[in-house]
């Protein structure tokens, strides 16, 4: 899994200032933190629910807080702008609120770095379209009874949700799932492009 | 015996060095007990120091020759256990004022040649910590690479991040507290009613008079050890499980979880033989605890100085000392920016989790100490 989305750790790396203090939300055993504490010399912490992956974390040498992110914790533990970054890969689709969470990240962080899966992309739309079922590819693997991604959206869902709060999109990557991007996903990234980086925080 | 450390002795260091306790008075020279288990290195990088609970000691793994019953950290530390004996060096002395060897109410007063009972002065985690600074210098440990307590040790070990910053690398902190709640308080003060105003109590003197306030102090425990379960592992355990087969509509005991409850107390204060003034003490050392309280009640600014790393656990169905009170901890280590790991391990076991086996909760403490493992031996 680790290996699969190393080359989205390297696309955070290079948006991510060095010696900048980070949170990571939902960091599971902390390989994208120990990427970043090498990469980019960052100091912070990570937060994650699931024990096993706390185990691993702490085995990693990473500071981690076992934290339910659907919990208001994010926000009784830090300060605003406590840190420079908020990063969330692939977690905005599970969370009970992401709004909510949004709103929590940009007020502890000074900017938010977000990555998950497109739902507008092209096959998923020919799955629901020539099949009448709900899509299972790559990136969504689930069965729409066991998936653990409740509130999938697109990119242009994400971004009316930007829009509607304030927040302004400092900039998008859209890429395949090998994480290449090509002329196609940068026309029409809404249908071409299967995940999204964005790197966002609030207007003033 | 697998996996044990096998064998122990406690040892004692005379201290002749007078102790000025927070509370004004002079402790001029006192005992402490204490055992060790694993060895230290050449550098002396290799130290953790354990602090025990209310009615803990120094006897925290291992056994002593002819008894069957190991330590009460046993499952913790020992050859291949969370804190592994083949790699650390582990020391742990009985608190001052405790009546399992260190110098307490139940010890021999110089100044009058009787025991010292209710004269013996009121003793907190800071003067704890002092003391065990003593035992460090003895042992010739410059700095502790860790520090662990649960529960009343964890506020020590608290404590010693704040007193002596320089001194640990690492602080355990288990099933702790910032600072008693009223409740909390409120528990103790019963607890301590039912100990001095049983008529064998003889205002601390029971010792010179011959005879102990065993039925408070048993009171005393029943009520300690309610607040250490779980509704609902008592539930699990007992329900309304009778004794007889039916309903006898009397004040017998009639319910498992009273017949439960009266043995703990009774074997607290025979079998255990703990010493009721021991019992007061430890008690007022707890509702004293308070770091906040010396700045203007900011935890963060009681860390201020602090530099230690933490490792932060409490249980879920820890009602005494709930997971909502670690989190103000790390809330105020986090505000210093400190290097902090927190996990909140599901438990139904309450507060008494932090003695007892659990996957998460031996997987994060072992996960942790593997990380100090490194530091003191690089690969």
């Amino acid at each position: 899994m680790n290996q699969v989305i190393t080359p989205e750790f390297k696309l955070i790396s290079d948006w991510i200032s060095p010696g900048s203090h980070v949170l990571d939300l939902g960091c599971g055993d902390g390989t994208l933190l120990t990427y970043l504490k090498s990469s980019r010399q960052v100091r912070g912490y990570g937060m994650e629910i699931d024990p096993q992956k706390n185990i691993q974390a702490v085995m990693n040498g990473i500071n981690v807080i076992q934290s339910n992110l659907n919990s208001g914790d994010l926000n009784a533990y830090f300060d605003p702008h406590s840190f420079d970054y908020v990063i969330m890969t692939q977690a905005l689709q599970v969370v009970s609120r992401p709004d909510l969470l949004l709103d929590r990240m940009l007020t502890v962080g000074k900017e938010g770095i977000i990555t998950f899966p497109n739902f507008g992309h092209w096959k998923m739309r020919a799955q629901l379209l020539f099949k009448g079922r709900m899509p299972e590819t790559d990136t969504l693997p689930y069965h729409w009874y066991d998936t653990p991604n409740i509130h999938l959206c697109t990119f242009n869902d994400f971004e009316g949700l930007c829009e509607e709060k304030g927040i302004e999109v400092m900039a998008r990557t859209v890429v395949n799932t090998q994480h290449q991007t090509n002329l196609g996903m940068r026309l029409w990234p809404n249908l071409l492009g299967e995940v999204a980086l964005y790197k966002v925080k609030k207007r003033n | 015996m697998k996996n044990s450390i096998g064998i122990v002795t406690p040892q004692t260091l005379h201290i002749d060095e007078p102790l000025a306790l927070v509370s004004g008075a002079v402790l001029p020279q006192y005992d402490l007990v204490y055992e060790t288990y694993g060895s230290l290195n050449a550098e002396a990088s290799n130290a953790i120091l354990i602090c025990h609970a209310l009615s803990g000691d120094h006897h925290v793994a291992g056994f002593y020759d002819g008894d069957e019953k190991p330590g009460w950290w046993n499952d913790y530390i020992g050859p291949g256990k969370p804190i592994d004996t083949d790699e650390f060096f582990v020391v742990c002395s009985n608190n001052l004022g405790s009546c399992r060897g260190s110098t307490g109410p139940t010890s021999l007063n110089p100044e009058t040649g009787k025991a010292f009972g209710s004269d013996f002065p009121i003793v907190t985690c800071r003067d704890w910590v002092h003391s065990q600074n003593q035992l460090r210098q003895h042992l010739g440990i410059d700095q502790w690479a860790a520090i662990a307590g649960g529960s009343m040790g964890g506020m020590q070990v608290m404590q010693w991040a704040i007193d002596y910053p320089d001194k640990l690398r690492h602080a355990v902190v288990i099933a702790a507290a910032p600072k008693l709640s009223a409740q909390n308080i409120a528990f103790n003060e019963v607890a301590r009613r039912a100990i001095m105003t049983d008529p064998e109590f003889h205002e601390g003197r029971f010792i010179e008079a011959g005879t102990t306030p065993k039925g408070g102090l048993a009171l005393a425990r029943m009520l300690g050890h309610l607040t250490y379960l779980s509704d609902d592992m008592m539930g699990a355990k007992f329900g309304r499980e009778l004794r007889a087969d039916k309903l006898k509509y009397s004040f017998d005991v009639e319910f498992q979880v009273e017949s439960y409850l009266r043995y703990q107390g009774e074997k607290f204060a025979t079998k255990q033989n703990f010493d009721a003034n021991t019992y007061l003490l430890m008690t007022k050392a707890l509702d004293y605890f308070d770091p906040a309280g010396e700045f203007e009640n900011n935890l963060s600014q009681a860390f201020a100085h602090t530099k230690a790393q933490f490792l932060v656990v409490s249980f879920t169905s820890d009602w005494r000392f709930s997971p909502a009170r670690s989190r103000e901890i790390v809330r105020a280590l986090l505000d210093n920016d400190l290097s902090v790991s927190y996990a909140e391990v599901e438990s139904e076991h309450g507060h008494d989790a932090f003695l007892l086996p659990n996957t998460h909760y031996e997987g994060i403490f072992r996960a942790y100490m593997r990380r100090l493992q490194q530091e003191v031996r690089p690969a």
